[in-house]
């Protein structure tokens, strides 16, 4: 599946865009972003506030507690600013 | 109809191309947010969004204004890209025959899109860079709407 992550998200983990395919036992937002965390202290930087990162799975906002099984895209980032 | 774009947009022009054509129209309200530069202190501001994330969430927050109001034309313009104090952000177009459904329908769109829409603001200026951060005053106007809904149901 694709990872996206955005403003500072983007910023502190280093990357804008990655594939990747998520071990077994890895099969919702929150796990997924445990398994991220644990890739590197860029990523244990840019999760460390984890339950302010808002994610969307296929362009669709969800909690952290949504399932990624069958996701194409999944995006992390900060609670948006627009307007 | 809903737009993301880097360019600036004229509200004049904007107004007129809803109305081309009819005569139906009653009511018409404009919001524009524009860039404001907090007592000298950004000097630019970059708005980042989610290509086609961001066009698919102002297109259902526009859907659900137009369920719940009685309107005749809406359009949501949103620049991204880098913008200077003064320069306009965001459009907000409502037109319906009444006033009412106008005015309320525009504040609608704006507190959600505030809330919803993947667009993050990075301000510069002669201290440095920062993302703005997100207000919990715009959360409270977006759950008001929700709980008006409740209510109304």
């Amino acid at each position: 599946m694709r990872l996206l992550y955005f403003a500072w998200v983007k910023e502190k983990a280093g990357i804008a865009a990655e594939e990747i395919e998520p071990p077994e036992g890895v099969a919702t937002i929150a796990e997924l972003i445990v398994w991220l965390k644990a890739r590197g202290p860029e990523f244990a930087n840019a999760f460390a506030r984890s339950e302010v990162i808002r994610a969307a799975i296929d362009h669709s906002h969800v909690r952290h507690d949504a399932s990624i099984v069958g996701a194409r895209e999944i995006a992390f980032f900060p609670p948006v600013t627009g307007g | 109809m809903i737009r993301v774009q880097r360019e600036d947009f004229d509200i004049g022009a904007e107004i007129a191309a809803l109305k081309a054509g009819r005569r139906d129209i009653g009511a018409i309200v404009t919001f524009t947010g524009t860039v404001r530069d907090q007592s000298g202190t950004v000097a630019e501001m970059t708005l980042e969004h989610y290509p086609g994330m961001t066009e698919g969430e102002l297109q259902g927050i526009e859907a659900e204004a137009n369920v719940r109001w009685p309107l005749q034309v809406s359009l949501i313009v949103h620049r991204v890209g880098a913008l200077a104090p003064g320069d306009n952000i965001v459009l907000v177009v409502t037109a319906s025959e009444h006033r009412d459904a106008a005015f309320d329908a525009a504040r609608f769109l704006m507190d959600y899109l505030k809330t919803s829409a993947p667009l993050w603001k990075r301000e510069s200026g002669p201290g440095g860079a920062r993302w703005v951060e997100a207000s919990p005053s715009d959360d409270a106007a977006t759950s008001s709407w929700k709980k008006k809904k409740h209510a109304a149901e």
